[in-house]
């Protein structure tokens, strides 16, 4: 247990070191997490589009079709 | 004949099949030796004669900075290459690079500034190295910002082009800096021309695996935010429903 105490305090260095670390793990699990949830909306924006089966242009086409 | 897998880059499903193909490998891949790299840089390597258990910082601080540089670089020519053959996909995958490479810079900041903190006795200093880290970050920022202010993504695109292909100046710039200038940083102690590297395998061991392991974890981040780009850019495509679905 002291042992392990004593790695813990890095030698002196344990309020550098471990900020560091923490620092980056989190960064990455927050780029992780970001570009998942990223492909999770895309694919859920271009499921909603299929629903509506138009395509972008007939949905401009009856927009304009129905302004005259 | 031999240029016809180039020629398929282009085209955006059989980017977005190959992504998803690949991405899983790089996920893996990724854990693995970034898990060897925190363990061994933690754990198996022993202390600096001179810095102590101090020196441990160098195992997330090197790979983010070294990773901040090229995640700007392929942001870059992925820009030039949309830009002058006018590839979709590349701009696709230089837009997935702007928020990774901010948050990589200011991860290579952060961390080395905890670690000047002991070593310089200061958390900050105007050092060109260091300034020159900082620009890349606003750089990044600015890729960002800019291309969240267009609407009109085909103009983002160009627009966004330019801009990193003219920040491009920069990178050389860091990496040199130590050489050319007086400065505090230490100059490089594994990437040098013509000579072997100044560590101990013992601390070189850890410190490459948790740079493959960056290179891995990039490459898995990018194939993932670009799928999303393809997906919401490629509106009346066919290939979509198959996407989705699949």
């Amino acid at each position: 247990m002291a042992s392990f105490i004593e790695y813990l305090d890095m030698g002196g260095y344990a309020r550098y070191v471990w900020p560091a670390y923490i620092i980056v793990v989190a960064a990455i699990t927050l780029n992780i997490y970001t570009a998942r949830r990223a492909l999770k909306r895309a694919r859920e924006a271009a499921l909603r589009r299929l629903a509506t089966k138009t395509e972008p242009v007939e949905q401009l086409r009856s927009q304009v079709g129905n302004a005259q | 004949m031999a240029w016809t897998w180039f020629h398929k880059l282009g085209s955006p499903p059989y980017v977005f099949r190959l992504a998803e193909t690949l991405t899983p490998w790089f996920w893996w891949i990724s854990a693995v030796l970034i898990g060897y790299g925190l363990i061994g840089g933690l754990v198996i390597s022993p202390a600096d004669y001179q810095q102590g258990e101090g020196y441990r910082i160098l195992y997330v601080h090197a790979p983010t900075a070294w990773m901040s540089l090229q995640v700007y670089v392929v942001m870059a020519v992925a820009s030039a290459v949309g830009l002058i053959w006018r590839i979709k996909v590349a701009h696709a995958a230089a837009a997935s690079c702007g928020s990774m490479g901010a948050t990589f810079t200011a991860c290579a900041l952060a961390t080395g500034s905890l670690w000047g903190g002991p070593m310089w006795g200061t958390y900050w200093e105007w050092d060109p190295r260091i300034i020159f880290e900082l620009v890349l970050l606003f750089q990044f920022l600015g890729y960002v910002g800019l291309r969240a202010a267009i609407d009109d993504k085909q103009r983002a695109d160009r627009i966004c082009a330019v801009l990193a292909i003219v920040g491009v100046v920069n990178i050389p710039i860091i990496h040199y800096s130590v050489e050319w200038w007086n400065s505090l940083h230490q100059t490089a102690s594994v990437m040098k021309l013509g000579s072997k590297p100044t560590m101990p395998m013992s601390m070189l061991m850890p410190l490459m695996s948790m740079f493959l392991g960056y290179v891995a974890l990039f490459g898995a981040l990018l194939l993932t935010r670009l799928r999303a780009e393809l997906l919401s850019r490629e509106r009346s495509a066919s290939w979509i429903r198959e996407a989705v679905h699949a």
